[in-house]
């Protein structure tokens, strides 16, 4: 598998490696994920996102086998993996607080899945000792892992995991219990390794700058269902419900009215491909311009608003508006203090329809 | 900050308990053992005759072999029966959890003498085990050597120190992280790949701490032999039960005590250097 373009989610290799087909979950009356479909293509970063609760790493464990599903299906390669015991799969598991074997060094946690699995004994120390290499742990080959910072420790448990040579490997929040910095830096090695490695990540995550910065592709959960699936890119720019399009990023949702073709809200009104009835709009903070700002295309939709308040964040300033009674969000790049009323405007190609 | 005449103060009340009850005593052991009786009455003349006495009679270095091995078999089966019951409560047992943890601590309420006396009920020529035994046909005659022989011993110990084993054992086994049984399975390991490498490893200070009290409990008993052992079973503490009393020979009873203490603390101070190794976290 050659790395070429990791970018353009994943397209670089199109196989379908593992397909979850209607998996419903239910532990006694809690129905914890609802029929979800979601397939993964080899080399692909996917990432589970979801508040706590959305049924995420339930997913993940149903693929680990850790957990049996309701309903539904699972396979991987076309060979049906949910009725394989888990040490049967080829899927391994960085799990969230790592789970490193504490009684063993690194270098046998690490080589504790190729004993296992009968990895002729000639063959393991070198394996060992490359997967070190990759996580620039092999000075700490061997330290028990109660010696090791909570950065090392994950990197351990990344080794261990990615000295089986897996075709997916399984990551439940493994830098939530990360500092901030640590995270960051984590998450840039973590993904580098991923294209390198060329193995399909499927990463569960509740943090979504961190999906974000990541995923080829986002699995958003509510309430144990999909809401939607799609590139940061595309699940930014097109949300497709109203819940999405709050929970990536932030955003305006504008409950309008549309009757032939045009949309009003409040005072204002846009032309709209949408039927007639109400439909909700997103418009994101950073598609609101101020009028001052220079060119304003000949469609824009022109307002006047209070501003309530201002907060300056180094790289933006994020306004609060008030507008005929709405509120709304704004990210200006034009840095300076605003006061009282002003003109601002937005493209209707920015306002969104989204379903409730 | 406390004062010096604080800290004194509470300190004071335990350290004369020491001193008083196990400082003192201790001495007084150890002075007996070099001291001699005659006519019935003790000479405090130093000598090292209990010592030599005690090396060059057979019978007392039988009897403490006896014990050990007794203490050694009591151990072994206690384990045989703790660990896998321990092992399924811990990792199988689900909502029965509790009710099975209950069964198990209830006997250890019960008085010791009265599970002796129950045993021997239960092993005795008119027995509930004979009776039962020729109510099958299996045997003519009562069975004797069920009671008064160190089987019986060994077996009504095992009985009372079982629960001394599965309690430290059922804690450690309590205390492993499930989610590195999920990693073993993980990783390709099947339940006994698991069990072997992951799950008995970290059992092992239970595991040490239950064999520690069911050996030096069993090296120790004196009332087994007297109620269920007969004179095949005599162990160590009775023969130092008889020279303090009937025989009146207080030195060689405390030369024999000094011996068990000696290999008490020996055992002790080697079991605590394994349980610093195996300390993982």
């Amino acid at each position: 598998m050659t790395p070429e373009n990791p970018s353009s989610s994943g397209s670089h290799n199109a196989r379908v490696l593992l397909e979850v087909r209607e998996v419903a979950k239910r532990f006694g009356a809690v129905e914890v994920l609802k029929r979800v479909s979601l397939q993964i293509t080899a080399g692909e970063f996917l990432t589970l996102l979801g508040e706590s609760g959305s049924g995420k790493t339930t997913l993940l464990r149903l693929i680990a086998g850790f957990e049996q599903p309701t309903s539904g299906g699972i396979w991987m390669d076309d060979e049906r993996l949910d009725t394989l015991p888990p040490y049967k799969r080829r899927v391994y598991t960085v799990f969230q607080s790592y789970a490193l074997f504490p009684h063993l060094s690194v270098r046998d946690n690490v080589s504790y899945g190729l004993e296992v699995s009968g990895t002729a004994k000639a063959e393991i120390p070198g394996r060992v000792a490359d997967a070190l290499r990759m996580v620039k742990m092999e000075e700490f080959a061997g330290q028990r892992p109660a010696k090791l910072s909570g950065g090392q420790q994950q990197r351990v448990a990344l080794a261990r995991a990615l000295v089986n040579r897996p075709k997916l490997l399984l990551l439940d929040e493994p830098l939530s219990a990360l500092d901030a910095n640590l995270r960051k830096q984590m998450q840039g090695e973590l993904k580098s390794l991923q294209r390198e490695l060329g193995i399909a990540f499927l990463f569960v995550t509740h943090d979504q700058d961190e999906a974000m910065a990541l995923s080829d592709r986002i699995a958003l959960l509510r309430n144990g269902a999909l809401e939607q699936i799609a590139s940061p890119r595309e699940i930014y720019a097109y949300p497709a419900t109203s819940y999405t399009a709050q929970f990536i990023g932030q955003t305006n949702l504008l409950r309008t009215e549309v009757k032939g073709g045009v949309a009003r809200w409040g005072s204002l009104q846009w032309g709209t491909l949408r039927a007639d009835g109400s439909a909700i709009f997103s418009l994101r903070p950073e598609s609101i311009h101020l009028h001052a700002d220079g060119s304003m295309p000949a469609s824009s939709v022109r307002f006047r608003a209070t501003i309530r308040q201002q907060i300056f964040s180094g790289e933006s300033e994020q306004l609060e508006l008030d507008f005929e009674g709405h509120p709304l969000k704004v990210r200006l790049h034009t840095l300076g203090l605003l006061s009282g009323e002003q003109e601002f405007w937005f493209s209707p190609l920015d306002a969104v329809a989204v379903r409730d | 900050m406390y004062t010096r005449a604080y800290k004194t103060m509470i300190a004071l009340p335990p350290m004369l308990w020491v001193a008083l009850f196990l400082l003192l005593p201790y001495a007084l052991m150890f002075a007996h053992s070099f001291w001699t009786v005659r006519d019935g009455v003790i000479l405090h003349q130093w000598n090292v005759q209990n010592y030599v006495k005690l090396f060059q009679n057979p019978l007392y270095l039988d009897v403490l072999f006896r014990t050990m091995r007794i203490a050694a078999s009591v151990t072994l089966l206690s384990l045989l029966l703790g660990y896998p019951l321990a092992y399924y409560m811990s990792f199988y047992a689900g909502a029965r959890k509790e009710i099975l943890y209950q069964l198990v601590i209830v006997p250890l309420w019960i008085s010791y003498l009265v599970r002796g006396y129950a045993w021997k009920t239960i092993l005795g020529s008119d027995g509930v085990l004979n009776g039962f035994l020729q109510y099958l046909h299996l045997t003519k005659e009562p069975v004797s050597f069920f009671l008064y022989s160190p089987f019986a011993v060994v077996l009504m110990l095992t009985h009372i120190y079982t629960p001394f084993v599965f309690l430290p054992l059922y804690a450690s086994l309590e205390h492993i992280p499930r989610n590195l049984v999920e990693a073993s399975h993980d990783l390709g390991a099947g339940s006994r790949a698991t069990f072997l490498r992951v799950i008995l490893p970290l059992s092992l200070p239970g595991l040490l701490a239950g064999t520690t009290f069911a050996f030096l409990l069993t090296l120790g008993d004196f009332l087994a032999p007297l109620l269920v052992g007969g004179p095949s079973s005599i162990m160590i503490a009775n023969i130092v039960q008889s020279l303090f009393g009937t025989a009146y020979d207080w030195p060689l009873g405390a030369a024999i005590s000094v011996c068990i203490l000696l290999l008490t603390v020996s055992l002790l101070f080697l079991t605590e250097r394994l349980e610093k190794r195996w300390a993982f976290r």
